[in-house]
C-alpha cells in the first residue's frame, strides 16, 4: 500500500495510529494481571500477613497523599547493597497490592520509607512532623505543624472502605465475606476489615496506641504517624528462605 | 498584503487561536513562577512558611499541570487549530465546540491549580486531577478531536500534511491515555476523594505507561506537528525529506508507547517489562533523531538568517535540545545508568532539557512566527526577542548544569562504601551536599522565567500596537471616505 492513500484518507490515518499506538500497551500492561508470579505469594501458617490498611492507617495514607509526601519520597526499595543497608530488604509486589493507587513514587528528595514502620519512635515522628529541622538540622523537609491541630475528619470512613471493597480490596460487608477474611488473614486482622466496624476500630485504634500523644482528640497526626508505622512491617523476611522471594522476579 | 491577511482573517477561525495563544502566555508565566518558587523551597525550606497550601508537596504538581496542561496545552490548542485550517486551507468545522474546547480546557486548568493548593488530588504524577476534572478534560478532549477531524475532512487540498499527522496521533494517544489512566472510584458522588482502579504493580505499569507518554505525546509528537509547520514555514523552505518523516511518524508512535516501563527498573515490577521498555528505549534514539535531522536539514542553507532571524534561533536551538534530550533518554533507560540515575535529580534535569529546550522554544519560535499574523502587524520589539533567546538558552544551561552535579554526585555518594564495607556516607549527608546546585538551579528557572515575562510584555505590546494601527487605518479609510 502507498503512503499516500493512508495521508488522503483521514480515516484510514485515525484507524492505523489506533492500532499502532495500542500495541505496546496490551503487550505491557495486560500479562501482569494474569502473570501468577507477579505479585509474591506471603503465607505464615497458613494466613496472609500483607494485608490491608487499618482504618486509622488508610486515613493517614490519605494524609500522605493529600500533602503530595510520594513526591519526595519513594516506597520502593530496589536490590542493591547500599539500599539493603540503608532501607532494609528490596520492596516485593506483595507489599503494595492494597494501594491504591501505588506510591512507589520516582524521586528521593527525602529518603526512601517503604519500610520505615517501627524504626522510629511515634515521638520521633510527631516531632519531626512539626518541625523537621528540630531532629534532623540540614533537613529541607516543610514543617507540618497543622497535623497536630487538626481534628482527623472520619465519619466517612465507611464510604471510603466500600470504595477500595469495589476496587477488589477484601474489606468484608457480609459475614460471607467476614468469614473468609478470618480464614485468610486471622480473626484479629479480619476485624478492623470490617466496614460495619470501621468507624469504631477508628477510635479503638487511636485511643489504644495514641500515635500523636494526645488524648483530648483524634489528630490528622494520629492517623499519619499510624500509616507511617505499619510501612513495610507486614512481610517478616526471617519466615521465609533465603532464595524464596527470588524465584518470583 | 492588508487585503489578502483580511481574508485570511475572514476566511479562518483566528479568534479561537489568539485565545489559546494568550493563555499559553499567561499559564507560562504563572507555571514557571510557581516551578521557581518551589525551586526555592527545596534550597530554603523557609519559603513553606508553615502554609498548607504552599509547601513543596502541594506547589509541585500546580506547577507541573501549569506548565505542561496549561502552557503547553493551550499552545497546541492554538498551533493545532491554526495549522489544520492553514494546511487544509478550511475554516474550523464548528467554532462553538472549539469555543468550548477553550473554556472547557482552561477550567480543567484552573480548577486542578486550585484544588492542589487545598489538598484535593489523585496523588498520581502529572495525573493529580481529581475524578470530576477528569471527567470535564475528557469531555473537553472528545470535542476537540471532533473539531479537528471533522476539520481534515472538509479540507480542500487531497494530501493531509504530516503536521497534522502528529496532531491526530497526539489527539487520540492523549484520549487513551488518559481514560485508561484514570480509573477510579469515587468515595461518593459529592467526595472529591478517589481511588484508583488499579493497584500496586499494575498500577505503576498503567502510570508509568500515561506518564512517559505524557511526554511523548502531549509533549513530542504534538511539539513535532507544530515543527513540522513552523520550521519550513519560517525558513522558507520544504521539509527535507518526506520519506523520511514517513517513517520517522510511524517509528514514533510505535515505540514510544513501549517505554514507559524504564521508569520502573529495579523495581517490583517484573523483569521481563523493563527490560522490553528498555530495549524499546534505545531503538526509540532512531525515529527521535529521524525527525530532529529532518527539521535541521529543513533549516540548512537558511543558516545565513540565524544572524538575524531570531525565530530561526529558537527552532534550531529547540531541534538541538530535542537531540540532546532524546539521547539522554535512552542513555539513562540503560539498567546499569538508571539505577544511578533513578530517584535523582539527574531526571529532573533530563525532563528539564526537554521541557525547556525543546518543548518551550519550539513553542516560543512558533509564538514570534505566528502572533504578527495572527494581530496583522509586526512584533514590537526585535531586540527583546533575541533577549529573550539568550536569557533563556543561559537560563537552560544553568539548570541542567546544577541537575547533572546534584544528580550524579548524590548517585555516587549514595552508593559508595568506606574501607570496612559500611556506607559511607548518610542521606542526609547527600542532602547537605545539594545545597549548591539546588541554589543554581532556582537561578537558572529565575532566568528562563524571567525570559518568559519579556515574551509576555512584548506580545502584549504587539497586540496594543496592532490595536492602534487598525484605530489609525480606519480613520485614514474614513477621511478617504469623507473626502470623497
Amino acid at each position: 500500500m502507498k503512503h499516500e492513500k493512508i495521508e488522503t484518507h483521514a480515516g484510514l490515518l485515525i484507524a492505523l495510529t489506533l492500532i499502532v499506538i495500542s500495541i505496546g500497551g496490551l503487550v505491557e500492561i495486560v500479562p501482569l494481571y494474569f502473570i501468577d508470579s507477579t505479585v509474591e505469594k506471603v503465607k505464615v501458617s497458613g494466613l496472609d500477613t500483607v494485608r490491608p490498611y487499618t482504618p486509622l492507617e488508610l486515613r493517614g495514607r490519605d494524609i500522605y497523599q493529600r500533602e503530595g509526601c510520594y513526591l519526595c519520597h519513594s516506597q520502593m526499595i530496589r536490590p542493591f547493597r547500599d539500599e539493603k543497608l540503608r532501607y532494609g530488604h528490596y520492596s516485593l509486589a506483595a507489599e503494595s497490592k492494597y494501594d491504591h493507587p501505588f506510591q512507589w513514587g520516582s524521586k528521593r528528595t527525602g529518603p526512601d520509607l517503604a519500610r520505615v514502620g517501627k524504626k522510629y519512635s511515634n515521638e520521633w515522628h510527631v516531632q519531626h512532623l512539626i518541625a523537621p529541622r528540630s531532629v534532623v538540622k540540614e533537613s529541607i523537609m516543610p514543617n507540618y505543624s497543622w497535623l497536630i491541630k487538626t481534628p482527623l475528619q472520619f465519619n466517612d470512613i465507611a464510604d471510603r472502605l466500600r470504595a477500595l471493597r469495589l476496587v477488589g480490596v477484601p474489606y468484608s460487608a457480609t459475614q460471607q465475606e467476614y468469614d473468609d477474611n478470618v480464614k485468610r488473614f486471622g480473626e484479629e486482622v479480619a476485624k478492623q476489615l470490617d466496614i460495619t466496624e470501621a468507624e469504631d476500630n477508628l477510635i479503638q485504634e487511636a485511643v489504644s496506641h495514641n500515635y500523636d500523644g494526645i488524648t483530648a482528640e483524634i489528630t490528622e497526626m494520629e492517623a499519619l504517624v499510624a500509616y507511617l508505622q505499619v510501612l513495610g512491617t507486614m512481610v517478616d523476611f526471617k519466615q521465609f528462605d533465603d532464595g524464596y522471594f527470588a524465584t518470583f522476579r | 498584503m492588508s487585503a489578502m491577511s483580511q481574508t485570511n482573517q475572514q476566511v479562518y477561525n483566528y479568534g479561537i487561536v489568539r485565545m489559546f495563544a494568550v493563555m499559553a502566555i499567561i499559564w507560562g508565566v504563572l507555571g514557571m513562577s510557581a516551578g521557581v518558587y518551589i525551586a526555592l523551597e527545596l534550597t530554603w525550606p523557609l519559603f513553606n512558611f508553615d502554609t498548607a497550601a504552599i509547601t513543596f508537596g502541594r506547589l509541585r504538581p500546580v506547577h507541573t499541570t501549569l506548565v505542561i496542561f496549561g502552557f503547553g496545552g493551550s499552545a497546541l490548542f492554538a498551533t493545532s487549530y491554526y495549522i489544520v485550517q492553514r494546511t487544509c486551507q478550511v475554516r474550523l468545522s464548528s467554532d462553538f465546540l472549539a469555543s468550548l474546547t477553550f473554556w472547557g480546557w482552561q477550567l480543567a486548568v484552573g480548577l486542578a491549580a486550585l484544588s492542589y493548593m487545598a489538598g484535593y488530588t489523585q496523588a498520581r504524577e502529572y495525573a493529580e486531577m481529581v475524578w470530576p476534572i477528569d471527567i470535564l478534560i475528557a469531555v473537553t478532549w472528545v470535542i476537540y478531536l471532533i473539531v479537528f477531524v471533522h476539520t481534515l475532512a472538509r479540507r480542500s487540498q487531497p494530501h493531509i500534511y504530516v503536521a497534522n499527522w502528529f496532531f491526530v496521533a497526539f489527539i487520540l494517544a492523549t484520549a487513551v491515555l488518559h481514560i485508561f489512566n484514570n480509573m477510579e472510584v469515587p468515595i461518593s458522588v459529592f467526595s472529591l476523594k478517589s481511588y484508583s482502579l488499579h493497584a500496586g504493580v499494575q498500577d505503576a505499569m498503567t502510570q508509568w505507561w500515561y506518564g512517559h507518554n505524557a511526554v511523548g505525546f502531549f509533549l513530542t509528537a504534538a511539539f513535532l506537528g507544530m515543527m513540522y509547520y513552523f520550521v519550513p514555514k519560517q525558513a522558507g523552505r520544504p521539509v527535507y525529506s518526506y520519506r523520511l518523516s514517513i517513517i520517522h511518524f510511524w517509528a514514533l508512535v510505535f515505540l514510544y508507547m513501549w517505554v514507559g516501563a524504564h521508569h520502573l527498573h529495579w523495581t517490583a515490577l517484573p523483569d521481563w517489562t523493563s527490560t522490553l521498555a528498555a530495549t524499546f528505549s534505545i531503538l526509540l534514539l532512531l525515529p527521535s533523531w529521524g525527525g530532529m535531522i529532518n527539521g535541521i536539514m529543513t533549516l540548512s542553507g537558511a543558516w545565513d538568517k540565524l544572524r538575524n532571524d531570531p525565530v530561526i534561533r529558537f527552532l534550531i536551538v529547540a531541534l538541538s535540545f530535542y537531540g540532546m534530550s532524546t539521547f539522554e533518554g535512552p542513555l539513562m533507560s540503560l539498567k546499569s545508568v538508571n539505577a544511578l540515575s533513578h530517584y535523582t535529580d539527574w531526571t529532573i534535569g533530563h525532563v528539564h532539557s526537554g521541557t525547556l529546550g525543546w518543548v518551550s522554544m519550539v513553542t516560543f519560535g512558533s509564538f514570534y512566527h505566528l502572533i504578527p499574523r495572527l494581530w496583522e502587524t509586526k512584533m514590537y520589539s526585535d531586540r527583546l526577542i533575541f533577549l529573550h533567546f539568550w536569557l533563556s538558552t543561559i537560563g537552560i544551561v544553568l539548570y541542567i548544569s546544577a541537575m547533572w552535579v546534584a544528580g550524579v554526585g548524590q548517585g555516587l555518594m549514595l552508593r559508595a562504601f568506606d574501607e570496612y564495607g559500611n556506607l559511607a556516607y548518610t542521606f542526609i549527608e547527600t542532602v547537605e551536599f545539594l545545597k549548591n546546585p539546588y541554589a543554581v538551579r532556582a537561578f537558572g528557572g529565575m532566568f528562563f522565567l524571567a525570559g518568559m515575562i519579556i515574551m509576555a510584555y512584548n506580545v502584549f505590546m504587539t497586540i496594543r500596537q496592532s490595536r492602534v494601527e487598525r484605530v489609525a487605518l480606519e480613520a485614514r479609510l474614513a477621511a478617504k471616505l469623507a473626502n470623497v
